[in-house]
Parts: C-alpha cells; sequence; structure tokens
C-alpha cells in the first residue's frame, strides 16, 4: 500500500516540544504562522518578535529570528526593525493585555503610520501568564481573578474591539478577526494570516490579524468547554470577518460569498 | 581637515551622531532638546537613514531596541521626564545587551519642573535609572565642541562592551552656540565591522534570537555575573576625567558639565587672593573617577563639590576619598546657576580666609 | 488505509482530535505518556479517510497524517 504524508510538522517551528497548556490555541496560531512564512518562502528573511505573556516563548518555537522586547511594545520594536532592513518579513505576536492594554499606543501609532508590518493579534479575553486576571478583551460578566464576580460594566467598563477600533483610520492595509476554536475556522484563520503576510510582501502597510482563541485554564474550563465558550461567548462579542483589505471588496465579498475566504463586514460602524 | 564651525549644542551633538554612523533617530519633542531630532528630521534622509517622530519615549526607545537589533547605529534622546519613560526600553535594551547612544539635555525637576538647566539626572544616568543590574556609560560634556565629537567614541564603547551609552547636558548647553572643529573624519556604516549578532536574513546561519530573560534556574543569576564582569571592566578601563590645576592645591573643586565651566573661571579669582583653586572635572560620570579623586584626597585636606541640584555627585566623590579629606557641597538645582563669586565665596567659607 | 502518528512528547490529550474526527477515530488512551498526559491514539484506524482535521484543530502539532494513494487510472 502506498501512501503520501498530507500533514508534516512545518519547518517554521523549532523541534522545541510547546509548553502551552492542553487545549490552549497559541499553538495552532504558532502552527499557522510557521506555515505561512514557510509556505511563502521567507522562513529565513523573516524576524519574529514575541510579547511579554504566554506566548513570551514564541521566541523558542518560531524557526526564524526573534526578539524579545518590553510588554506592549512589539509595534514599536517593529517599526524600528523594518524601517533599518525592508527587506525583512516582521511580523509581532501579540496577547490582548500585550496589545489592546499596555501596548495600546504602540500598536494605533504603528497602524496610522501604516507600518509595512504583521501582526498576530491573540485574542483570548484572559492574562493568561499572570494566573487569568481581567484583559481589555475580557467579556461583560466574564469571571477572572480580578473580576471574581464577573466583569461589572461600571466599574471595569467595556471589553475593546480592536479591529472595529482600528477600521476607522486611514491607515491600515488589512484588518481581519478570525478564530481557531474549530477546524473549518483554523483553515480560515490560515487564510487571513497568509493574506496578512501577502499586504506586507505587496507593501501594501498595516495588517492585523485578531484571533479568537481558546484558554481553558484561565477560563476555568476543559479544553472542549472551551471551544463552545468561544464558539457561543466570545464570538457573538466579537464577530468574526475582514475588516479592512486592500484588495478591491467585490472580488472579496464573491469569494466570501463561496465559502473560500473569510467574509468582508460592513456592519461594524 | 574639518573647519571650524559655530553651532548650537544640540545641533553639534546630533552632526556629531550622524559623522559617527548614525542612521536612526527616533524621538518624541521635549523643551530643552528639540533641535536635536528637528536636525535629525532633515539630516538623517541626506544620508540615507531613517528619522521616526515616535508616539510616545516609551514608543521611540523601543523603536531604537529593534534597529540597534538590525545592527545599525542608532540614537534618540529627551529630557529627564522623556528620559524616565525610556527606562523601561534601556534596561531591557541592556539585558538584551544591543549597543544604542542617547542624550539627556537635563531640564529643572523632579514632576514637569520647568526647562531651565539643571543637572538633577545624575542619579538616574549613573545609576542605570531602570530595572535590574545594569550600568549605562555617562559622558558629561561641557562644551559644544564635546557635545559634538563624543557621540563618535559613545558609538565606539557601545559597540565594543553592548551596552548603552549616553551623554548628559543640560539645556543650557544643548541652547549655546560656540565654535566646534570635529575631531574625527565621518564615519561611513558600510566601513564598520558586521556584529554576529543582529537580526535579518538568515541564509547560511542559524538563527538568532535577542531577548534579557531567562527562565532557567540559574542561567540568569550566571549571565548577569558575567555582565558584572563587563562593568567591572568598563570601570578599569574606560574612566575619563580633566585635571586642572591640581599641583599643590589648597582646595580642590569637583564638578561636572555646565557648573565645571563656572567653576574654572573661579579659578583666576583664587588667584588674586592667593588661593590655589584645583579642578578635577569628571568626563565619564560612570564610570566615575574613583581611584584619581582617592589619590587627590590624599594631598588636599578640602574637597568642594558643585553640582546644579541639591547634591548627588557628592555622594560618588565622599565613597571615592574614603573620609580622607573633608567633602563640602554647593548646589543651585532646578534653574539656578551658580556663579563664580558664590563658588569663591564657599571656597573662602571652608579655608576660613 | 489512511493513517495518522500522535507524538506522544508533545500531545497533551487536550481532546480537540477527538472531537474534531467526524468518523470517531480517535480517543484518549488510558495509559499515561512519558510527559505525565493520557495521549490520543486511534481506536477505529479502519475509518481513518486522511481528512487531516485533527492535525489542523492539534495544538501541540503532535500529529502527523499519511493518507492511502490509491492506484485509481493506473491501467487505464
Amino acid at each position: 500500500m502506498k501512501e503520501k504524508k498530507v500533514f508534516k510538522r512545518t519547518k517554521g517551528l523549532t523541534d522545541i516540544p510547546m509548553r502551552y497548556c492542553p487545549g490552549c490555541g497559541h499553538g495552532i496560531i504558532h502552527r499557522l504562522v510557521a506555515e505561512v512564512i514557510e509556505e511563502l518562502g521567507v522562513l529565513k528573511r523573516t524576524i519574529g518578535i514575541a510579547p511579554v505573556g504566554c506566548s513570551v516563548f514564541a521566541d523558542e518555537y518560531f524557526n526564524c529570528d526573534m526578539i524579545q522586547p518590553a510588554h506592549g511594545r512589539g509595534p514599536a520594536v517593529a517599526t524600528g526593525i523594518k524601517r533599518t532592513r525592508p527587506d525583512c518579513i516582521v511580523f509581532s505576536y501579540q496577547g490582548d493585555g500585550d496589545l489592546a492594554s499596555i501596548g495600546m499606543a504602540e500598536t494605533v501609532h504603528a497602524c496610522a503610520r501604516s507600518e509595512n508590518i504583521t501582526i498576530i493579534f491573540v485574542n483570548n479575553a484572559i492574562y493568561g501568564m499572570t494566573g487569568g486576571q481581567m484583559a481589555p478583551t475580557t467579556l461583560i460578566g466574564m469571571k477572572s481573578t480580578t473580576t471574581p464576580f464577573g466583569r461589572d460594566v461600571k466599574v471595569a467598563g467595556y471589553p475593546i474591539k480592536v479591529c472595529e477600533l482600528l477600521a476607522p483610520l486611514e491607515a491600515p492595509g488589512y484588518l481581519v478577526r478570525v478564530s481557531v476554536h474549530k477546524a473549518s475556522q483554523v483553515m480560515k484563520a490560515k487564510k487571513a494570516i497568509k493574506k496578512a503576510f501577502q499586504v506586507q510582501m505587496d507593501g501594501l502597510g498595516f495588517s492585523l490579524v485578531e484571533i479568537i482563541s481558546p484558554c481553558p485554564t484561565d477560563w476555568f474550563l476543559t479544553s472542549l468547554q472551551a471551544v463552545e465558550f468561544a464558539e457561543k461567548q466570545m464570538i457573538p462579542y466579537f464577530p468574526l470577518g475582514e475588516f479592512k483589505t486592500p484588495y478591491k471588496k467585490e472580488e472579496v465579498k464573491k469569494e466570501a460569498k463561496e465559502g473560500i475566504e473569510v467574509e468582508y463586514r460592513t456592519d461594524f460602524n | 581637515m574639518n573647519e571650524k564651525i559655530l553651532m548650537k549644542g544640540n545641533e553639534a551633538l546630533a552632526e556629531g551622531a550622524v559623522r559617527a554612523g548614525c542612521r536612526f533617530f527616533s524621538g518624541y519633542p521635549i523643551t530643552p532638546q528639540n533641535e536635536i531630532p528637528e536636525y535629525m528630521s532633515w539630516r538623517l534622509p541626506e544620508v540615507g537613514g531613517t528619522f521616526i517622530q515616535a508616539e510616545s519615549e516609551v514608543s521611540a526607545i523601543n523603536m531604537l531596541f529593534g534597529a540597534s537589533a538590525c545592527g545599525i547605529r542608532v540614537m534618540t534622546s529627551s529630557s529627564g521626564p522623556g528620559i524616565s519613560l525610556k527606562q523601561e526600553g534601556i534596561s531591557y535594551i541592556s539585558g538584551a545587551e544591543l549597543p544604542i547612544f542617547y542624550a539627556d539635555i537635563m531640564r529643572g525637576g523632579p514632576g514637569l519642573g520647568n526647562i531651565a538647566p539643571a543637572q538633577g539626572d545624575y542619579f538616574q544616568a549613573t545609576r542605570g535609572g531602570g530595572h535590574g543590574d545594569y550600568r549605562v556609560i555617562v559622558f558629561a560634556p561641557n562644551s559644544v565642541s564635546e557635545m559634538g565629537n563624543f557621540p563618535k567614541i559613545c558609538y565606539e564603547l557601545a559597540d565594543k562592551y553592548r551596552v548603552p551609552t549616553m551623554v548628559l547636558a543640560d539645556g543650557l548647553l544643548g541652547q549655546m552656540m560656540e565654535p566646534i572643529v570635529y575631531n574625527f573624519e565621518p564615519v561611513d556604516p558600510k566601513d564598520l565591522p558586521e556584529k554576529d549578532y543582529t537580526l535579518g536574513c538568515a541564509e547560511g546561519r542559524e538563527r538568532r534570537v535577542i531577548r534579557s530573560y531567562d527562565l532557567r534556574p540559574g542561567y540568569l543569576e550566571k549571565n548577569t555575573l558575567r555582565l558584572g564582569e563587563k562593568f567591572k571592566k568598563i570601570e578599569e578601563n574606560e574612566v575619563r576625567y580633566e585635571k586642572i590645576n591640581l599641583e599643590g592645591a589648597d582646595i580642590v573643586i569637583v564638578a561636572f558639565g555646565t557648573a565645571s565651566r563656572v567653576c574654572k573661571s573661579a579659578i583666576p579669582l583664587g588667584k588674586e587672593d592667593g588661593i590655589k583653586i584645583g579642578l578635577l572635572r569628571p568626563i565619564t560620570l560612570w564610570p566615575f573617577p574613583m581611584k584619581v579623586l582617592n589619590q587627590i584626597a590624599d594631598k588636599v585636606e578640602n574637597i568642594l563639590v558643585v553640582e546644579m541640584n541639591i547634591g548627588q555627585m557628592v555622594e560618588d566623590v565622599k565613597l571615592a576619598v574614603e573620609g580622607k579629606a573633608k567633602v563640602h557641597f554647593y548646589g543651585r538645582p532646578s534653574g539656578g546657576i551658580p556663579t563664580t563669586e558664590e563658588i569663591f565665596e564657599q571656597v573662602k567659607k571652608i579655608l576660613k580666609r | 488505509m489512511s493513517r495518522i502518528e500522535v507524538d506522544e512528547k508533545r500531545c497533551k490529550g487536550c481532546e480537540l482530535c477527538v472531537i474534531a474526527c467526524p468518523f470517531g477515530v480517535l480517543a484518549l488512551s488510558d495509559v499515561f505518556s512519558s510527559t505525565g498526559y493520557y495521549p490520543a491514539k486511534m481506536v477505529k484506524p479502519e475509518k481513518c479517510t486522511g481528512c487531516t482535521l485533527c492535525a489542523l484543530v492539534c495544538p501541540d502539532v503532535a500529529i502527523e497524517v499519511y493518507k492511502e494513494v490509491k492506484k485509481t487510472g493506473a491501467k487505464k
């Protein structure tokens, strides 16, 4: 019997086993980014930026040059790198606390300058590494170690929708929100990530892929319950789809109808 | 040969950095250092460099982190309040052992303070300023000429030891105009040796990682001890100072930057009254000229430290003299600039003349 | 017959692959792996179609998939 390897480990990842919790979305997202870099043939000229948070270890897992700066400063560091080495592909991997809380200024301004970089924004609505505190994207009513009775908007305000926040700016090239909670969404997420890197390679400016990612440990759920939580709680609040694309909108919409591409959203403002 | 030019201190510093090979600048406006980013905004594009006005000092220093990781000579500048914000990045850059150069054109503090010249950032500069065990090589110029010529030395030391280096000046040095002759030929970045730790094209080599963290038990301690050895080496080899009129002095004044200029003009006043005033001007504030001060303390009974703050360097002087001489202090903080007469008054008071 | 290989050093028994498989091929083992988890394994190997859905959702990149190559049309 003849067989063919149809799914193999990407060269974009190192051999080191990832130390994330069971069922954590980071591993899937790492793999998608690594596969995209490998498939685009830019592994040898990619520089990745690891955040502070659970994925601080990303610098061990991605098989390309990596740098690990301070909490939230990824977009600024990416700016320095990309302006110095425009021939390199630069991506900043960041969590919700890193990007949408402490690093919000860096994010908005890198976007406004239309820095030709790609940001992988992992939204799991919680501070994972520090043990489950409230994140800027923690859902209303959601429990965390600093909102033990559920997030009360009178005390802690509302979750931030990053794609919707950035979309009205003139500058961004590509803004999209995807999810990795189930296989069909994982495939779409990979398409979106690939498009984001393509936008950078085409020199079309700032691209950001927001990815809804399960965090079973700090959501206090099993990995299967976490998948359900992502689908039933997260996605209704953080609707999936493209918010901005440099490619022709009609084409994207047509593709979306045919089920190939991520849906293009016009209903967010 | 380089010609003599009349320049503002801040501009001389910026031009000096460009001539020393700087090709990346990111900064944020703050008085009294604005001439530096302004100058860089047109000068760097001329030489194929990058200028970015960042959204904050925090972002500016992190842009430097990224650019330095790619191997080029980089610079930022600010004044006290902005340097405070940059400390986070400087600490990370020290941890990652990347070379950067920056300037603090001091103003009155604490807080927003004022925009007058002061020397209140001595502790912040010489103690590292941010979190963790690290040091920054600090140069304190006292003329426009030194403002322009120090960047090259700073870049060389930063590259040699892979540490941040800085120029600590004040609003007066930044704003005043003086003639300057650059004492070095412009550096072409292409002629600089390639660094073996920078990020970029990984073709034909192993991937590289630049980071400041190490969670493996015991490893960070070893690494920090290694950094400690490096700092010790810098303390041994890179101390710079200027000795003026020290031989047979009745009293020795220790002052840096603007304060040292004023103190220097007190020397002739002393001559008229038969008092021989010596002056030791630390040029590097870290590493501090400990040894030479200790030797001076063997020969002189009284040392007067003059600063434009409420007493910061005086602590280093006390450490250096190990109680062998009396250390006196005269300070004018937050915009006050001591006059020659004031200083001479202090000298007479100390010597009971 | 198609099949998958689970790298037991990487698998943390999160069960995502188990629910991803449309044919119920996978289940968690009842024996600890060297890393202290119950790794995923094939319990109905004959039903595997090599669709890769399990590998797509695996957060630890622990699954590799081999698809049977049918010799259709070889003699035509």
